[in-house]
């Protein structure tokens, strides 16, 4: 295998395939009859160009720094979860219960009982795959999509059926109560006397995320059991000499990780629906496998991905307003970073291995 | 069949005839790694050639250039005088090479027939080619002692039987040139010399074995000729005859080898660890460990003798508190006259007794080879507090204990940040050792401490190993060369087939006896 | 319930099982090779959109049929090169084109029909048209084989029949030839198959194709048999769901083909009965949509027989020193 750098493969690697996967999206675009160099344009000035547009994109970007956290944590320990969906459509259950259950008086007291509530139904959804990784060897990856469909399933029925208020027609629960409402980010801006991102579902579960980045840091790279995870993730059979056991890191690392993709419940139901509805998570899960790949399962990555995938996204839905492209561009940008960063990052790293070839002499 | 017309070749004068096979100015290099360096070798049709070097000589990449496996920067290959351009498996397969490799090459859920006419079938049908190998089989088997059942599936056969089967895809593919890469590691010694009678069955039929091995004794017992390789280069091929073992050895590493360790007798104290009746049934239901008694006393080394797999792994990784997965562990053991759970057992608990433990595969247990130096110098000790701060690991004092290890244990480079896998398979073994002796064991449990290391390496290990002794502590040592058990051992016990078979005292034993009890014959057998 | 309800069930089973059958197929092979594919779902994701755009372009199922193969062969391509010729990660491969076609397909319709991801409706030459088995009005009058076989087995498009005679070709080719026998050992070991001198990325990649063209036949025939035209995300999971047959399937072809219908099944009971009613319960219908998941996850954990996969899935094949 060609060896590069460290920052080579760290950096220079994911920008590769980021301009790969945006040169392929061009030609698509360029395929169906659009100019690319407008889709570009609309989708900066739709994201980046107001504060409104920023707003948008560090609300997905709240999201995706959650289930982005969330595979990496899982990835560090060797596991490759691909439930972060379902886990964060079950964390949304968690969030709504502890929500309807109390008259909250203040979004204070809400917000950390609503964080253990998410955390804990994302994790409760991720501890049955992971326990049957752990005792009966079970393949994490497939039992973590059958989850996926099985809260979909779960969800489906609880909605419709449970959790639906009486007389109402729609697949959702009832509003949550006045005192959970999150501080947005736009009032908090006007109370530093800014007028930034009105009328945006930004909220201060995006402090949240950027605490959680620190401490997914710290867990990993300072803690003892960061470092069993990594231990156990290099490899198995050197962990059990050490005395790491392979099951609890498999069922603690899972916790962790269902944990994080359930707290992205507080931005998306309680940060901005203030209920929870039908596929409230609409694929952040899945953009949490990209984030992930995409920042090398470094928090400092992650965020950075995370901005960025809050960009194409709040993007894209700016272009399926003013263009002829329809905001599912950014499901293919998102696919082709996943391609070149997970699958073809050998590839990537052929490309540019010329590079250091002369210096390096090996 | 091939060696039937190979057998008229031989009946003409071998002088006049070309050689076998003919290296001329082989090279290949891996990056900056010279693997081989303008080899030239001549290997007599109708004899048996050995091939003897240290671990990383090169013997396995100038094995793997003849069949196809690599590509070779310059040189060329001549077999029967005719230059032939082997550029892949395929190509070494028609012009005649058979070869074994050391990890067989099988499919584990075919049968043997099936095994067998893998990408050597007649046409595009299965049927007719199982009939016609069924047959063949059946005439090779009586030609040269080969009986294996054809309709075996190949994971329910004994390592040997699946030996036979690799000689078999080799037969059956019509090879006159077989070439097999240290054939004898997995076998018992009856094993052993039943392979050797095969060989020279098929070197009498006028086929021609390369033997690649580091044991010198199975050189001298069967090969017509030594070669001898060293970093790469081909330093001499001399007829075996006229050549000893010392001689040999001498060339291997290219000075006299001390195949002795100086060393006082030993003072042994009070018993360590005292072990009864520990037996192991794996989770597929075997046996594997059948009542093992052992003690270990301080300031003694016990080696334990054996071939691989009669046992020896499974109980280091009891001792050490890892058994597999599934399995069931029954027994009584005593530390220092503290009684020591076998079962349900925990590594991080046999480190805190005092227990240390070099393992048998230091890439795959011993060390994280993508962790830095550093942070492998307290692995398995990682929760010991004095690597803690509050919550936190406290890595500046790791860094600190890591540096002073490194000089202590002369690794090098003495670069703390290097990752594990960037070190030489000698500096990863110090690093090992520097971990697990420094904490001080009561108990040091080691497995194949030199496998793949150079002699220096070795020779610094086997003196720190003393020094421990020395010291007062009690060594557990499990090796499958017997010359290293016989060296530092001060008390010598066999394993075989999940028994202890008897118990020697180095200097009074010959390794003909242990060899012996190493293939299950001798006291320990009936119960 | 009563018989014609019963006979109207395991007909259509049958036809919800075959393109079930025809991805689970695709795995068996890709799988057999040691090559993971989590990415039946796109292939057929794009494959029904590909041959329901040509046919409802050219009026020809047949002309939609190749293109869908096609559209599934360039997906299959993307895998082969980045699980096989590139030895990347091939899970993280099969997420990326499962995104890949979702994407893909919409922007494509949107931008070339302008329906919101829909293809126009097919009708006539353009779609599957039911064949009538020989002997099926005949027998009818038989009890008990006359009305399963006419109305169950008769009446189909002719992809159910195809991919019916799949099952013992496969199982013929994979156990009776040479290239079965190889295929099989590249996915249990693939050195025994390399040092025999027989290419593993060539046998490897031979599986991958042979899954894309399985997918792209169960692709079209969701888009012309099953339904009459494309919509968005239209294949619903069926990729996931012929992944947990072929774990069921214990990778086997005939068992296969029990998977499938019995998944099948399930799923036109739901259909016929949103809510199933049995004595004092009720069974909601997302029960029935969540079974084969729960199933899958229940024999995968090995509490009803054991699920044994290839021994060299998802390793890319590195020669080794």
């Amino acid at each position: 295998m060609t060896r590069l750098p460290r920052w080579a493969d760290l950096v220079l690697t994911p920008l590769i395939s980021l301009v790969l996967a945006f040169g392929l999206s061009a030609l698509v675009i360029l395929a169906i009859g659009e100019s690319p160099w407008l889709a570009l344009k609309t989708m900066v000035t739709g994201a980046l160009g107001s504060s409104y547009g920023w707003g948008y994109t560090l609300y997905y970007a709240t999201n995706f720094v959650f289930t982005g956290l969330a595979v990496a944590v899982a990835y560090h320990a060797g596991l490759f979860n691909i439930g972060g969906e379902g886990q964060a459509a079950m964390g949304g259950l968690g969030v709504a219960l502890v929500c309807l259950a109390l008259p909250w008086p203040h979004w204070a007291l809400a917000l950390p009982a609503a964080m253990l509530g998410g955390a804990a139904f994302g994790a409760l959804w991720a501890l049955i795959p992971a326990w049957l990784q752990a005792k009966r060897g079970s393949h994490i990856v497939i039992t973590t999509i059958m989850f996926n469909f099985i809260a979909a399933a779960a969800l489906n029925y609880l909605l419709a059926n449970v959790l639906r208020p009486t007389g109402s027609m729609d697949p959702a629960t009832a509003r949550f109560p006045e005192g959970t409402a999150l501080p947005r980010l736009t009032d908090m801006a006007a109370a530093l006397g800014l007028d930034w991102g009105k009328a945006t579902p930004a909220n201060v579960s995006f402090l949240v995320a950027l605490a959680a980045c620190g401490l997914v840091w710290l867990l990993i790279w300072r803690t003892r059991l960061g470092y069993e995870i990594r231990a156990f993730g290099k490899s198995e059979r050197a962990a059990r000499y050490a005395g790491i056991s392979p099951a609890r890191i498999t069922v603690v690392a899972m916790l962790i990780s269902g944990g994080l993709a359930g707290l992205m419940a507080i931005n998306n139901v309680m940060g901005e629906a203030g209920r929870l509805v039908l596929n409230s998570v609409e694929g952040a899960g899945f953009i949490g496998i990209a984030v992930a790949l995409m920042g090398r399962n470094h928090p400092l990555g992650i965020l950075l991905a995370a901005l960025l995938f809050g960009f194409l996204y709040q993007g894209g839905g700016e272009l399926a307003l003013f263009t002829q492209i329809p905001r599912e561009l950014i499901v293919v940008i998102q696919a082709l970073v996943i391609l070149f960063t997970g699958a073809l990052d050998n590839m990537v790293r052929m490309l540019i291995a010329p590079l250091f070839a002369r210096r390096g002499g090996a | 069949m091939g060696l039937t017309a190979a057998t008229g070749d031989a009946a003409r004068p071998a002088t006049a005839a070309p050689p076998a096979i003919e290296l001329r100015g082989i090279s290949k290099a891996f990056g900056p790694v010279q693997a081989n360096r303008d080899i030239a070798l001549a290997v007599r049709r109708g004899t048996i050639h050995g091939i003897v070097g240290e671990n990383g000589a090169g013997k396995s990449t100038l094995m793997s250039i003849l069949y196809g496996f690599y590509r070779p920067d310059a040189g060329q290959i001549l077999i029967d005088g005719r230059e032939v351009a082997i550029r892949d498996s395929q190509a070494a397969i028609r012009a005649g090479i058979g070869m074994v490799f050391q990890h067989f090459k099988l499919v584990p859920n075919f049968t043997v027939l099936e095994n067998v006419i893998l990408g050597a079938e007649d046409g595009a049908l299965l049927a007719p080619s199982l009939g016609r190998a069924r047959r063949e089989l059946r005439q090779l088997a009586a030609d040269y002692q080969l009986e294996v059942d054809p309709d075996a599936v190949v994971e329910d056969l004994s390592v040997g039987h699946q030996q036979r089967v690799e000689i078999l895809k080799a037969l059956y593919r019509r090879a006159d040139i077989l070439i097999l890469d240290e054939p004898t590691g997995v076998l018992t010694p009856p094993e052993a010399d039943h392979l050797f009678r095969i060989l020279r069955g098929l070197r009498d039929q006028g086929a021609t074995v390369i033997l690649i091995t580091h044991k010198l004794r199975e050189i001298m017992q069967i090969t017509d000729a030594v070669s001898v390789m060293r970093r790469g280069e081909m330093v001499a091929t001399v007829p075996t005859a006229d050549t000893t073992p010392e001689a040999l050895a001498e060339l291997m590493v290219g000075r006299k080898v001390l195949l002795r360790v100086d060393k006082a007798p030993a003072a042994p104290g009070a018993p360590v660890m005292e072990l009864a009746g520990l037996r192991m049934v794996d989770a597929d239901g075997v046996e594997r460990l059948r009542g093992i008694d052992l003690t270990v006393r301080a300031g003694e080394i016990l080696g334990i003798a054996g071939v691989s797999g009669n046992g020896q792994s499974q109980l280091l990784q009891i001792l050490g508190g890892y058994p597999e997965p599934g399995a069931q562990v029954t027994g009584r053991a005593t530390l220092k006259g503290a009684a020591l759970p076998l079962a349900g057992a925990d590594a991080r608990q046999r480190r805190r007794v005092g227990i240390g433990n070099i393992p048998e595969d230091r890439q795959a247990e011993g060390l994280v080879m993508d962790f830095a130096a550093w942070e492998n110098m307290v692995f398995g000790h990682h929760r010991d507090p004095e690597y803690q701060a509050g919550a936190m690991m406290d890595n500046d004092a790791i860094r600190q204990r890591t540096a002073r290890l490194m000089q202590r244990f002369d690794v090098r480079p003495p670069l703390s940040d290097l990752a594990a896998r960037n070190f030489s398979g000698g500096n990863q073994q110090k690093i090992v050792c520097a971990r697990e002796i420094e904490e001080g064991p009561a108990l040091l449990l080691v497995g194949q401490p030199t496998r793949g290391v150079d002699i220096g390496a070795i020779e610094f290990i086997h003196r720190r190993l003393v020094e421990m002794r020395d010291a007062g502590a009690a060594i557990l040592l499990v090796s499958v060369e017997l010359d290293e058990i016989l060296a530092l051992s001060d008390r010598i016990a066999v394993m075989f087939d999940g028994r202890i078979m008897g118990e020697r005292l180095p200097g009074a034993t010959t390794a003909g006896e242990l060899g012996l009890m190493m293939a299950g014959v001798g006291e320990g057998r009936a119960r | 319930m009563d018989l014609a309800t019963l006979l109207q069930i395991l007909d259509s089973a049958t036809r919800l099982m075959a393109p079930l059958l025809l991805a689970c197929l695709a795995g068996l092979w890709s799988e057999r090779a040691g090559v993971f594919d989590i990415g039946l779902e796109g292939k057929m994701l794009i494959a029904a959109f590909a041959a329901a755009a040509v046919a409802a372009v050219t009026g020809s199922v047949w002309a939609g049929l190749a293109a869908g193969i096609g559209a599934s062969l360039a997906l299959a391509c993307v895998h082969a090169l980045a699980a096989i010729t590139f030895r990347g990660n091939q899970l993280i491969s099969g997420v990326a084109i499962n995104f890949l076609a979702s994407g893909l397909t919409v922007l494509l319709g949107q931008s070339w029909f302008g329906l919101g991801g829909r293809t126009p409706s097919l009708e006539g030459a353009a779609r599957f048209a039911p064949v009538t088995l020989p002997g099926a009005e005949a027998l009818r009058g038989v009890p008990v084989i006359g009305p399963l076989y006419a109305e169950v087995l008769s009446g189909h498009t002719p992809l159910v029949y195809l991919a019916l005679a799949l099952v013992p070709a496969t199982g013929w080719v994979l156990y009776r030839t040479r290239f079965g026998l190889r295929l099989r050992a590249v996915g249990e070991n693939p050195a025994s198959v390399d040092t025999a001198g027989v290419s593993v990325v060539r046998l490897r990649w031979a599986a991958v194709l042979i899954a894309g063209v399985l997918c792209g036949v169960a692709g079209a025939y969701l888009a012309t048999g099953l339904s009459a035209g494309f919509v968005k995300e239209m294949t619903a999971g069926r990729g996931y769901i012929a992944l947990a047959a072929l774990i069921f399937a214990n990778w086997r072809p005939w068992r296969a083909l029990g998977a499938t219908f019995l998944f099948g099944l399930m799923e036109a009971v739901a259909n016929r009965f949103p809510s199933l009613e049995l004595g004092p319960i009720t069974v909601p219908s997302m029960v029935m949509t969540a079974l084969p998941y729960i199933l899958t996850v229940i024999i995968l954990a090995g509490f009803i027989g054991r699920a044994t996969p290839p021994r060299a899935g998802g390793e890319p094949y590195v020669k080794e020193r």
